[in-house]
């Protein structure tokens, strides 16, 4: 097996789909040619060629409008919105178009098609080249909401992603997409959408997260066991539909629940967990569930690692949450 | 005049009284700009063009019928509104020969991506007035399951798309679809209907940009009605046509008289065979009017002048090709009474039989979010069937 990193691992899914279906078509600013501002598409064109390698005039609104009119025509386009932070000009298209497709025709039309795009803080790239805007998405009936946090998962979740009917938005957490390295087989193979992970056992509290702060929690659980403390850190990776029920046992079992988040904190998808936890777990829980978020401010640029959670502050509401 | 220097990219540019000079050269001049309105029938019906358009007589008459079954259908379903039988319902009354006229250019492989007056070209590809009405309903007959409004109709074996309320959303799908056919190597064309309101939106021109730099299949064709609800079209834009736009995005743009039913046509013909024939996107500015109100919701007399309207039904685009077709010994008043006739026959037999249907069961409401229903979703129908089943308690 080789080891890669999440470009990588997203590259190599990207490319056994491509060789698999030649429906699936790459869309996006500079995906082409110049393989991507990440490289994820690199090396794509050279295979692929200009016709399923498509670099797109700079209007996001335009690549997701052109990419829903060609998975109504059979496709199966793969765009690229190059940072998280530029996808609102597409908003309506993705709400309102995509996202009600099957829905409002009564399943006559489907648009299966997944939204590539890089999110979140810790890369000096202040508001515009950091935000988490996955609440949206989840708030969105119609819409999966993918965020894989290693190698092994963005392969295989962008590949299940891609075999679906369904419109996926796929978040690739950019502050890891080098740092996070892992075996990865080069063939292609799928994970499952709808299922979480145990990322670490432990019976005193449990910490959800996905993405990039899934590496923060693991780092707090690290810390904490040299305390005598076990968390338990659960990767959700499928953020709609939700793993609930890995949740609940997980919660059921240690009492305690710490969300962690890098988007801002009020109505972020910690609000829906902790509502969960709450309607599903009352008669086990020890204490309050917790949410260690981003502030409710703009993503700051000199700021951000104030801003976002860090082992600490993770630390902080797990001693909160276990001395309740 | 001075002596020329090269340019950067060697063309001649002026060397003295360059400000001025250049200012004038570099002006682009609106007259250049402004299509001439392509007319084939005058209003009495005659010819103006040199050339009649080749439609076989079966064909137009049939396309006259189905004018006559439209005008009786908005005309019986506003009314229907007004009952409350149903909740909501557009017009295209004025517009028609816009709306036939094009969709009869186009062949049945062709892509329709409609806004919310096109109705008619789904009937004459072949969309069932029963299925319409029981659209209208939202009943559990209605092939969109009563998820949308009146009139927001889908009909994937047609290759008729799926009415958005919000304005312009279908122009850069149209693009993707024709730009996904040209991919595929298929000789298909997609056409987006709008109006000219649609033409403020930024998916209207994202849609133009691509189309042009992808020299994709499509065809825009804004019906330019004059009105966006209470907005006159002097609101939207200040170009002095809507077909000039296209020169920016370096695509084909026509104007043509929306209420003739035979130019229409033309252009449009020409439009798909441009296409096909690899020479990119076509914007057509069907030059028509609103004759009705925006929608059942609305009263035009509170921001329109009724003369407007009122001068607008001399240039009644069903008029003017039954006037075409009694010169041409296709159509007499005995015609024109069976077609009223059967129209009104076939709405009363269809709403008849709608109006018998039930709505779609309470559990259908969580089909087709998603190709699967997720565990969620399984909960929640559970929770409305305890709640329905607990009613009354």
């Amino acid at each position: 097996m080789a080891v890669m990193n999440i470009i990588q691992a997203v590259n190599s899914a990207l490319r056994g789909e491509m060789r698999r279906d030649d429906r699936i078509v790459v869309l996006g600013e500079d995906v082409g040619k110049f393989g991507g501002v990440f490289r994820a598409t690199d090396g794509l064109y050279k295979e692929f060629g200009q016709d399923r390698v498509i670099d797109t005039p700079l209007a996001e609104g335009g690549i997701i409008g052109a990419a829903i009119g060609m998975a109504l025509y059979g496709l199966r386009p793969v765009p690229e919105i190059q940072f998280a932070d530029f996808i609102y000009p597409a908003f309506d298209q993705i709400v309102n178009e995509l996202a009600k497709f099957r829905y409002r025709s009564g399943g006559q039309y489907t648009a299966p098609m997944v939204i590539r795009t890089p999110y979140g803080g810790g890369i000096r790239g202040g508001h515009y080249h950091s935000q988490s805007p996955e609440a949206y998405f989840i708030h969105t009936p119609g819409l999966k909401v993918v965020v894989p946090s290693n190698p092994y998962d963005a392969k295989g979740l962008l590949t299940s992603a891609i075999r679906g009917d369904d419109p996926v938005i796929f978040m690739e957490p950019k502050r890891v997409y080098r740092a996070a390295r892992g075996e990865v087989p080069e063939e292609p193979f799928e994970v499952p959408l709808g299922k979480a992970h145990v990322a670490r056992e432990g019976k005193h509290v449990t910490l959800l997260a996905y993405g990039a702060m899934l590496h923060t929690a693991l780092e707090a659980a690290r810390i904490a066991h040299d305390k005598g403390i076990e968390a338990e850190v659960i990767d959700l990776r499928t953020l709609l539909p939700l793993d609930i029920d890995l949740i609940v046992s997980s919660v059921q079992k240690t009492g305690r629940a710490v969300i962690v988040h890098e988007a801002p904190r009020t109505c972020g998808f910690g609000a829906e967990l902790s509502a969960l936890i709450g309607e599903k777990c009352f008669l086990y829980l020890e204490a309050p569930v917790h949410r260690v978020t981003g502030f409710d401010t703009p993503f700051p640029y000199t700021l951000e690692h104030e801003y976002l959670p860090d082992a600490n502050r993770i630390l902080t509401a797990v001693d909160k949450a276990l001395n309740f | 005049v001075s002596s020329g220097a090269a340019g950067p990219e060697g063309e001649q540019i002026m060397a003295e009284n360059a400000i001025e000079t250049a200012a004038e050269l570099g002006r682009i001049r609106k007259d250049d700009l402004v299509p001439d309105l392509v007319q084939v029938l005058r209003e009495d019906g005659t010819l103006r063009s040199r050339v009649e358009p080749k439609i076989p007589p079966a064909d137009l008459k049939r396309l006259y019928g189905l004018m006559v079954l439209c005008r009786q259908l908005d005309h019986r379903m506003m009314n229907l509104q007004r009952q409350g039988r149903i909740g909501f319902y557009m017009t295209a009354t004025g517009e028609e020969a816009a709306i036939v006229g094009s969709v009869y250019a186009l062949e049945p492989t062709d892509w329709i991506l409609p806004c919310y007056r096109e109705y008619a070209a789904a009937l004459y590809r072949g969309y069932p007035l029963r299925d319409f009405i029981c659209q209208l309903l939202g009943n559990a007959e209605d092939i969109t399951k009563g998820r949308q409004m009146p009139i927001h109709i889908a009909v994937r074996a047609l290759n008729f798309g799926s009415v958005s309320s919000p304005v312009g959303t279908q122009i850069p799908q149209a693009m993707g679809i024709a730009w996904a056919a040209k991919l595929r190597g298929d000789p298909t064309v997609a056409l987006a209907y709008f109006g000219d309101g649609a033409t403020s939106q930024g998916d209207f021109h994202v849609a133009a940009n691509f189309a042009g730099v992808y020299k994709a299949p499509v065809i825009f064709l804004c019906r330019n009605n004059g009105w966006a609800i209470s907005t006159p079209a002097s609101v939207q834009t200040a170009a002095e046509t809507f077909a000039q736009k296209a020169v920016a995005y370096g695509i084909e743009g026509v104007r043509v008289d929306g209420n003739d039913l035979l130019a229409v046509y033309e252009v449009t013909k020409r439009a798909a065979e441009r296409a096909r024939a690899g020479l990119g996107a076509t914007l057509i500015e069907a030059v028509t009017y609103r004759r009705g109100a925006h929608s059942s919701s609305d009263d035009p007399s509170v921001y329109r002048d009724e003369a407007e309207p009122r001068a607008w039904e001399e240039k009644d685009p069903m008029v003017r090709l039954r006037r075409y077709l009694e010169r041409k010994k296709l159509w007499s008043d005995r015609d024109e009474e069976r077609a009223l006739q059967e129209a009104q026959r076939e709405v009363h037999k269809a709403l008849e039989e709608a109006e018998a249907i039930p709505p779609p069961p309470p559990a259908s409401l969580f089909d087709d979010v998603f190709a699967d229903l997720p565990p969620h979703l399984v909960e929640q129908r559970q929770e409305l069937l305890d709640a329905i089943k607990s009613k009354g308690r």
